[in-house]
């Protein structure tokens, strides 16, 4: 048995030995990896049915699950009338990444976000960028074995302003990161979530309380793309983000545009409208460009034309901060005034060059930018 | 089309016809000499035996392996088991016998019925350390009663957590998966070894289901009553080319509440069916189960909201894996 002091101070000297940059995998010894193991949390978002069986009340599936079967996203786990996350404390990748990375270009710019992730999804996006890990079990995949104190405190320590939970789903291991994000809180640290906003409203606002930023991918318009490409539904994904919107929870949207898919000019112009109207003209919306990838491997990369008509519907319908993301060096990845039009920030790729906000305003015409600037 | 006979009527008829089986062409697909054992889709042979049970009610190892010979007789209509089994394997074959394991003892595959299958595959000259029964985890063997063997010495049993899963992802239909090691590259030919029971999201789960655990990711695929996700994966190459018979096991079955398993709702069916088109063998599962809770005044799978579709799917014009109209079904029973 290995004590939580002991493994800190392991960890510490395996990654101060590894010479740690951004990006760079910050766990890699063997011999911290472990299995899903025996190491079992009880779920929270359970009803118990009879017979031993449990009724999963975490997303929207809503999965009825026998004794000994696992719901949907394959981390949780019946066993004898008591459900259990797997992943709780198990990691199966931790990052220092830019949060521009995320992207949330309106919180806390240049930051560095500890990013980790456990295995696990409760959708299966035909185009999933990290599928190695989205779609699979605990068991299938080397793990690390990494409490919530031993997040927050090495995300203190490498001066991360925030723990992102992201790469996979972090839905799927909301009670881990509830308590990583209460430990971060503890040593102010702040956390932000990278999902698909495929989760119950009661969940949500649990972890609204200890969350300061959400990214919600927002895949289609419609229904029919969630059924047939992404296994899932659009209007539980509406509804989340009109509750973080009540919440007050800063949101940033992605849409990741895909030809002959999600790219039909009526319906962006009908979602860029009910953006405005349901969460208003502030939220920042980053239109990225489609590689094939996992599934979805007969398709070409976006056109960049079509990612730039994509914005200039997105701003005709009133949305003040759209982006093109995964194309480095484009324009669009600046930030711009609306009110006097001046760049803002400048960015290539995840570097920023430049940045005239002071504050929370242009440092130009004194416009308040939406966003969490420090 | 329902035939029923009686045991001493089969064995006459087999006397008689014994030497005129029906022997296929080897399978072009898989490019190998064997089964030379092919019987045309829609044939299962269904053989019960109360005798099965012992006073202290526990399996009779000689009975169910005199049923398990019986059927396999009366199933490629040949004289002997021992021909039956030999026009099925080489002594090159690496078999895999896939059982069900989920729900522990008491309602997994039973051990008696997998050694009657193992010393058959030995008699024919098949090496016991060709021959792996597996599942899909060392876990839910080892709760149901097996022994993990790994090393060769001996009749080998594992899990696919044991021999992992393959690198590349396979795509059939709906469904994206890796692979169990253990039926890509480690076996020639499997026996499917179901359990015919009732399932609480797919309606039953019996020979086309067992195959969720050969991929890596069956949680992904239990919507929609598992419609079109279960019938995809038979279409698996590797599970298409490979799987030579299944022989479900059809001794203690359930009607309700599985696959976890349920004892309230289990019935002592005492029998074993035999099959090479897992198509026809799960349509006749579906009408005992049916049949069972009727006569306990249940609703059907159909009233219950979780009629088993993926069947009918599975015999598509997409999938064209067997016969499911009962109809159209050759069912002897024994």
């Amino acid at each position: 048995m290995k004590s939580r002091r002991r493994f800190i101070k392991n960890t510490s000297m395996i990654c101060l030995g590894a010479g740690l940059v951004p990006n760079e995998l910050f766990v890699s010894s063997a011999s911290a990896a472990t299995g899903a193991g025996e190491l079992l949390t009880e779920a929270r978002y359970y009803d118990k049915l009879a017979h031993r069986k449990i009724k999963c009340v975490l997303c929207p599936r809503e999965c009825v699950i026998d004794d000994l079967e696992r719901g949907y996203c394959g981390v949780r786990e019946n066993r004898g009338g008591t459900y259990y996350t797997l992943v709780h404390s198990r990691p199966c990748t931790a990052h220092i990444d830019p949060i521009e990375k995320k992207p949330l270009f309106h919180f806390m710019p240049a930051s560095m976000a500890f990013s980790i992730a456990t295995v696990g999804c409760n959708v299966e996006c035909k185009f999933c960028q990290n599928w190695q890990i989205s779609q699979v079990r605990p068991e299938q995949i080397r793990n690390y074995d990494m409490p919530p104190e031993v997040i927050a405190e090495y995300a203190k320590e490498k001066k991360c302003k925030s723990i992102a939970y992201t790469y996979t789903e972090p839905v799927i291991f909301t009670e881990y990161m509830y308590d990583c994000a209460v430990a971060g809180n503890e040593r102010d640290v702040a956390s932000v979530m990278i999902s698909n906003g495929y989760i119950n409203p009661k969940p949500m606002k649990d972890l609204s309380k200890v969350l300061r930023a959400v990214k919600i991918d927002l895949k289609a318009f419609t229904e029919k793309f969630y059924r047939n490409l992404v296994a899932g539904e659009l209007k539980p994904v509406l509804d989340t983000l009109v509750l973080l919107r009540e919440m007050d929870i800063w949101t940033e949207i992605v849409y990741l545009v895909i030809p002959s898919h999600n790219d039909d000019p009526n319906e962006l112009k009908q979602m860029c409208q009910w953006i405005v109207s349901e969460l208003g003209a502030d939220v920042p919306v980053h239109f990225t460009r489609f590689y094939p990838q996992y599934r979805l491997k007969n398709l070409p990369p976006t056109p960049i034309s079509t990612l730039e008509s994509t914005r200039k519907i997105a701003q005709d319908a009133g949305i003040n901060f759209c982006y093109i993301g995964n194309v480095p060096q484009h324009g669009g990845e600046n930030t711009y005034c609306p009110s006097c039009n001046k760049m803002l920030i400048k960015r290539r790729g995840y570097i920023i060059l430049e940045n005239n906000i002071t504050g929370n305003r242009c440092a130009n015409c004194q416009q308040e930018i939406p966003g969490i600037w420090s | 089309m329902t035939k029923s006979i009686s045991r001493r009527e089969f064995f006459l008829k087999s006397m008689i016809t014994g030497s005129s089986a029906f022997f296929a062409k080897p399978d072009a697909r898989a490019g190998i000499l064997f089964p030379k054992n092919k019987v045309a889709a829609g044939r299962v042979v269904s053989i019960r035996d109360n005798s099965v049970r012992t006073s202290k009610n526990s399996l009779n190892p000689d009975v169910v392996e005199n049923m398990l010979n019986t059927a396999m007789s009366a199933f490629f209509s040949v004289g002997s088991a021992a021909e039956a089994w030999a026009g099925l394997f080489s002594e090159n074959d690496v078999v895999g016998i896939k059982v069900n394991c989920l729900a522990g003892r008491g309602m997994s595959t039973s051990q008696t019925l997998v050694d009657a299958i193992v010393k058959n595959l030995l008699a024919i000259g098949i090496p016991a350390r060709q021959i792996i029964i597996w599942d899909r985890a060392n876990d839910d063997l080892k709760r149901a009663g097996y022994k993990i063997q790994t090393s060769k010495r001996d009749v080998l049993c594992y899990g696919n957590d044991h021999a992992g899963y393959t690198r590349q992802l396979y795509e059939s239909g709906s469904i994206g998966s890796f692979l169990s090691n253990i039926l890509v590259h480690q076996c020639t030919a499997i026996i499917n070894v179901p359990i015919m029971k009732d399932h609480g999201i797919v309606g039953i789960t019996n020979a086309l289901k067992n195959f969720f655990g050969a991929i890596h990711n069956p949680n992904k695929y239990h919507s929609f009553k598992g419609d079109p996700y279960i019938a995809d994966v038979n279409l698996l190459p590797d599970i298409r080319n490979k799987v030579r018979l299944t022989i479900c096991d059809a001794l203690t079955s359930q009607y309700e509440g599985g696959p976890p398993y349920m004892p309230q709702w289990c019935w002592q069916h005492n029998g074993v069916i035999v099959a090479q088109d897992m198509v026809a063998m799960d349509s006749i599962a579906w009408n005992i189960i049916d049949g069972k809770r009727a006569e306990k005044g249940m609703p059907s799978l159909k009233e219950a909201g979780r009629e088993p579709t993926y069947i009918r799917t599975a015999a598509d014009a997409d999938h064209k894996l067997g016969i499911c109209e009962p109809n159209a079904i050759d069912l002897i029973e024994i």
